[in-house]
């Protein structure tokens, strides 16, 4: 199995980093992509994470399939339950009364909606999280972090470009060191 | 009075120069926000304990009472025909009208990127999922029986018993429910960076407990760009829910019979008087946490200016659909309706109906003074004034109607509830305000990557160059 570096530096502010990112980018080293390369910051900054090129979102697929699935439940469900599995006795209304039915079907369709929404999160949540991986405290205060995954043979140009960029601290990890 | 002369040396200063007081000190480091947040965590104002234990005690009396109604049965709750609904709907509308400020302050605002909304959402939602919680305690409290609660749920009939799915009480059941559910949702998901920060400062059981909630927040770009599209989603969700909510409520009355509840503008009458009494307990609120957790910097006068303003904007279309449903009745062909309307302005609950109108139509104007805006101490009255006011509106609503039905044997001429219903609203009260307190203490009140992105935002707005125009095109020469 392969084994890989992990580069972790800390910077400043977002201009430092986002220079940072742009020199890994045009610095053509071998040993790394730019998909592995990672920005960890206190607050969302769409701008500088754009420099890492695109990242897909899927979210919105899954709230769609909620709200299809949550509205199909909450009128089928409901109506067949009054309607078709039993009978019911009902003087001449409709067996299955729409308009009470339509408002149940909105709740359920906007509950359903919801819970893909969250769990379609959390899942990306699970996939990218690797415990292991360098973490620093102060990425929740007020640093900014650029984690690179790399070829060992890499890590020394990656060393030298975060440097040049003015990194507070660099930090390193192999594969090897985390399995001990 | 001496004509004044004008001084050549003045310098005058265009409106448009002139420094509006910032919401947020924008000099503030990121450390410092939170430390002033964590440290909310771990030493409020003696206050805190006051009302804490103040809340636990009102609590504790309510539950009293409860044990008392529900071994001897409801009519130790002054709860005899017509006055079956006693203050237990009433109350239980005003906390369902609670809940929705928040979904206001979080939701809307965040979709209107309104970024002064930032220091405050978070007690606000916090506000709401407790508000919901207390509401739902009131349909267990008000059924008496309360085993057979899963009546009113939406559920397919097994058992040949027939939730009637044609009634507004079932579909109250699963719209509460949902909001409930979302909200609790939206309140925990926004938090998720924060209890990642909690996590990093924690020691302990306390570490191990924000370490599982932050479900591995690192704060990559992978998780703030989902983080991002699932916040925006929810609050997209979570509007039309908060709305169908109250609106359904509304229809719990205004589908019956009853004189002046037969109204088509109930739901959105309700909607906005929702609004309206979420965001006075907003103000309250704001108040009181401001001093207990030392929250000065961010909890500001001018934010607090923006809020009684929008209060007042909410608290005028109140008026406005109070006016429009009076109008309605009297110039309406119902004379059952009218008769109501003039019972509840002139006989026994008249003196209630006068309060209701004055607290929340003529008070608000209050809000409109500059001088009164941003004394502390006059807005904690007000806005107390305001949530009396909206308590009072949900008492005329289900009070009066009942006394002056159609049937005349069944109007009275004098109704009050009795101690255990008001001990029951009591500890419903002291149970929202213990829940509260209690949330503010474990989790951060005040959002703190959302007042970082606030204050990053700003400075960088505030360094951009000017955008010069373009040089004009070079005019034609004249021949």
């Amino acid at each position: 199995m392969r084994k890989y570096s992990h580069v972790l530096a800390l910077f400043n502010d977002f201009e430092a980093a986002a220079h940072a990112i742009a020199a890994l980018r045009e610095s053509r080293l071998q040993g790394f992509k730019m998909r592995d390369v990672m920005l960890k910051s206190p607050i969302d900054h769409p701008e500088c994470a754009e420099e890492l090129g695109e990242r897909p979102v899927y979210i919105q697929l899954f709230t769609l399939m909620g709200a299809v699935l949550g509205s199909s439940l909450g009128f089928l469900a409901i109506s067949a339950a009054q309607a078709n599995f039993l009978r019911q006795p009902r003087g001449g209304f409709p067996l299955v009364p729409v308009p009470p039915n339509m408002v149940i079907t909105y709740e359920l369709f906007i509950l359903g909606a919801v819970f893909f929404t969250i769990i379609a999160c959390y899942v990306v949540f699970w996939l990218h999280h690797d415990k292991d991986v360098l973490y620093s405290q102060e990425i929740s205060v007020d640093k900014i972090g650029i984690l690179v995954k790399a070829d060992p043979s890499a890590v020394a140009g990656i060393r030298d470009i975060f440097t040049r960029h003015h990194a507070l601290e660099i930090s390193e990890s192999t594969d090897a060191a985390r399995q001990k | 009075m001496t004509p004044t002369t004008h001084d050549e040396h003045e310098v005058t200063v265009e409106p448009r120069f002139v420094i509006k007081p910032k919401d947020i000190n924008e000099e503030i480091s990121w450390a410092q926000i939170n430390e002033d947040v964590l440290g909310s965590l771990e030493r409020p104002r003696p206050l805190y304990w006051v009302i804490f234990f103040g809340s636990l005690a009102a609590f504790c009396w309510g539950v009293y009472c409860e044990v008392y109604q529900y071994r001897t049965g409801l009519g130790v709750a002054a709860l005899e025909n017509p006055q079956v609904w006693g203050l237990y709907i009433a109350t239980f509308i005003f906390w369902i009208g609670m809940s929705h400020s928040g979904t206001l302050l979080s939701a809307i605002l965040l979709i209107m990127h309104a970024d002064w909304r930032k220091p405050i959402y978070r007690f606000a939602e916090a506000m709401t999922t407790f508000s919901l919680m207390t509401a739902g305690l009131f349909v267990l409290v008000h059924l008496g029986r309360i085993w057979q609660f899963y009546y009113v749920v939406a559920y397919p009939s097994e058992r040949w018993t027939w939730p009637n799915f044609s009634s507004p009480l079932v579909w109250d059941a699963t719209a509460i429910g949902s909001y409930l559910t979302t909200s609790v949702i939206f309140l925990y998901f926004g938090m998720i960076p924060d209890l990642a920060i909690c996590r990093d400062k924690a020691h302990g059981f306390r570490r191990t407990f924000y370490r599982v909630l932050s479900v591995g927040w690192k704060g990559t770009d992978w998780q703030w760009a989902n983080f991002r599209v699932t916040y925006l989603t929810l609050a997209c969700l979570l509007i039309p829910l908060a709305v169908s909510v109250h609106s359904i409520v509304a229809t719990d009355f205004a589908v019956s019979q009853q004189p002046g509840w037969h109204t088509t503008s109930f739901p959105p009458y309700f909607v906005a008087g929702a609004l309206y009494s979420g965001c006075a307990a907003i103000i309250t609120l704001f108040i009181i946490l401001r001093y207990t957790f030392r929250f000065e910097q961010y909890m500001t006068i001018p934010i607090l200016e923006k809020l009684c303003k929008l209060t007042f904007a909410i608290s005028m279309v109140w008026t406005y659909l109070n006016v429009v449903e009076y109008a309605s009745v009297w110039y309406g062909t119902d004379p059952y309706a009218k008769q109501a309307l003039i019972f509840r302005a002139t006989g026994l609950y008249a003196g209630w109906w006068w309060s209701m109108n004055i607290l929340g139509s003529v008070v608000p104007f209050a809000l409109t003074f500059k001088a009164l805006r941003t004394h502390i101490p006059t807005m904690m009255v007000v806005s107390l004034l305001l949530n009396l006011g909206m308590w009072i509106e949900r008492f005329m609503i289900v009070t009066p109607t009942f006394a002056h039905g159609y049937y005349p044997w069944t109007w009275t001429d004098h109704w009050w509830p009795n101690w255990v219903q008001i001990g029951i609203i009591l500890g419903s009260f002291g149970w929202f305000t213990m829940l509260f307190m209690l949330f503010c203490k474990i989790f951060p009140s005040v959002s703190m990557y959302e007042v970082k992105e606030m204050v990053y935002h700003r400075i960088r707005a505030r360094k951009v160059p000017v955008p010069q125009p373009a040089p004009s095109a070079p005019q034609p020469a004249e021949s």
